[in-house]
């Protein structure tokens, strides 16, 4: 612990990223350009979540770090386990007693309040980039809210396949005014992002972005009037809490066709479980 | 709007690369249902006054005054760009030589028709693939291959496509960059007649560059030559055409190949 300083990264390089966050808090959905530093573990694993969530930490703050939903993952394990190392901060699975949650892919189910700050680990900001390969061309395109690019993205997918097919990384218009990747979460907790009392940040470590959703701003997800948008999620009920409205994996059980849906959020289907709450498979791994 | 201003009103333009000499002190104007012909050899710099005409090159010097639909004649160099880049998806269309510079190879057909549509606000995919279906079967391409990309289909139906991308919205003012360059003859000849009907049809103003004196025959009222970056001479196309009176007029009329 006393090798590093506290959160790991310098006091200056935090003090630049707080800057950055700052910025992109004040100008919500707008990607602010940061010079994100090497961290000790590979691109795509969460660097410029990591960052974020070192300039953010205080030591009286108690963090938890979550992998498509799951507190146990190698993902969440691993970096949980950086910032106890290099910031000695307390720890904790549950959503409701952390001031600070970094996640990968999800949005927690349990509701989040105000003080909260979520930070988000994104691999590519940019929500135009498959469209239009030219930065110059989409920091331009951005400038002047020049969005029709994504609509014609929405109808290429319903034209292919009947609906908007476009399931995760779903396109947002933040505040009325920017466009906005909102990591690639699963578009079911798109509506989570309006209007949240939590501050919600995100870093993009390779691609050296940061930005951020104020609380209480309005996140709109982007639709046709006659093909609107509709965050879906697999039709079946938790095998474990019996929960019906959290979001599912599937799980393939066996190599027979077997497979049970459990909620994604691990915290979520434990506290439910704790509370007496029992799906069809319950019993499997009690 | 009124009759008493030019659609298009070009002023002293002028571009160099360096010392090397784009077009100089170029001036006409265009008024409504006009087709403008720009003739020249390659390098004159026809398609330097095109680029910077539609605003995809900033000029050294001179004036492009557009008369707009809302505020009358303005100068399109000096306005902000969200305004250009509105004015270019709605009032403008710009059909390129090359048919991969104008559409989205990877987008459908239809996606492509609708990209300006859903640049100025459409949001109902109804409304939209309705409007793209209707201009496929106006430039004469199969309702069927609406879903089909770009590049599925032949040259001269990729052209074709560029030019319904292109009016869909309705533009008042149509640049064309070698519109039938690479194409054969019999697609050739199809295109342009599919032009000048669509051209007569919707009372478009037209300024066209090209090399192929038969387009401009075919296709413009008026007919400018340029030279070295210069225009040597201007008239009606029937009158250049058929009593050239600079040498470098002669020349060219005189060049065309006769079957």
């Amino acid at each position: 612990m006393s090798e590093y300083n506290f959160a790991y990264l310098d006091e200056g390089t935090k003090r630049m990223i707080r800057r950055a966050i700052l910025k992109a808090v004040a100008v919500p959905g707008y990607q602010v350009p940061f010079a994100s530093r090497e961290m000790p573990m590979p691109y795509g694993w969460g660097t410029g979540g990591v960052q974020v969530t070192a300039a953010c930490l205080t030591p009286a703050d108690r963090l938890k770090v979550i992998d498509q939903g799951a507190d146990d993952t190698t993902n969440a394990v691993s970096i949980r386990k950086f910032f106890q190392r290099t910031a000695g901060v307390a720890t904790t699975e549950r959503t409701a007693e952390a001031t600070l949650i970094q996640t990968r892919h999800r949005i927690p189910e349990t509701p989040l309040t105000e003080g909260q700050i979520l930070i988000y680990q994104v691999p590519i900001p940019e929500p135009l980039r498959f469209l239009e390969p030219r930065e110059t061309e989409t920091r331009r395109m951005h400038a002047l809210a020049d969005y029709g690019l994504m609509h014609v993205k929405l109808y290429e997918d319903i034209a292919r396949n009947g609906e908007i097919a476009t399931s995760y990384a779903y396109p947002v218009q933040v505040a009325g005014r920017h466009v906005m990747d909102p990591s690639p979460i699963p578009k079911f907790d798109n509506p989570k992002l309006s209007d949240s009392p939590a501050l919600q940040l995100f870093g993009a470590g390779r691609e050296q972005r940061i930005y951020a959703v104020p609380p209480h701003t309005q996140v709109i997800s982007l639709d046709f009037d006659d093909h609107p948008f509709v965050a879906s999620k697999a039709p079946h009920a938790c095998a474990l809490c019996g929960d019906d409205g959290s979001y599912l994996d599937e799980v393939i059980t066996d190599d027979a066709g077997g497979r049970m849906f459990v909620c994604s959020d691990t915290d979520h289907c434990a506290t439910r479980r704790a509370a007496g709450h029992a799906g069809t498979q319950a019993e499997a791994i009690a | 709007m009124s009759g008493a201003h030019p659609l298009l009103s070009v002023q002293g333009l002028t571009k160099s690369y360096g010392a090397r000499r784009g077009c100089a002190d170029v001036s006409f104007d265009l008024w409504p249902g006009e087709v403008m012909g720009i003739v020249g050899e390659s390098g004159s710099g026809k398609s330097t006054l095109l680029s910077c005409m539609a605003g995809n090159l900033t000029p050294d010097a001179g004036a492009v005054v557009f008369d707009t639909r809302t505020s009358g004649p303005r100068d399109v160099l000096a306005m902000p760009e969200p305004e250009r880049r509105m004015l270019a998806r709605t009032d403008w269309a710009f059909v390129h030589q090359n048919p991969r510079d104008g559409l989205r190879m990877g987008v459908s057909a239809g996606g492509n028709v609708g990209e300006r549509l859903m640049g100025v606000g459409a949001r109902h995919y109804g409304q939209i693939r309705a409007q793209a279906t209707d201009w496929l079967g106006r430039v004469e391409i199969a309702a069927e291959r609406i879903d089909d990309r770009p590049a599925q289909f032949s040259g001269g139906m990729q052209q074709r496509l560029q030019i319904a991308r292109n009016l869909v919205t309705g533009p008042r003012l149509v640049f064309m960059d070698e519109p039938t360059g690479g194409l054969d003859v019999s697609v050739q000849a199809r295109l342009l007649d599919l032009m000048r009907g669509l051209v007569r049809q919707m009372g478009l103003s037209a300024v066209i560059v090209t090399h192929d004196l038969a387009v401009v025959r075919l296709l413009a009222d008026r007919l400018m030559v340029m030279k070295d970056g210069l225009v040597v001479e201007e008239g009606l196309t029937d009158q250049v055409l058929d009593d050239p009176q600079h040498a470098y007029t002669q020349l060219l009329v005189s060049s065309v190949l006769q079957v």
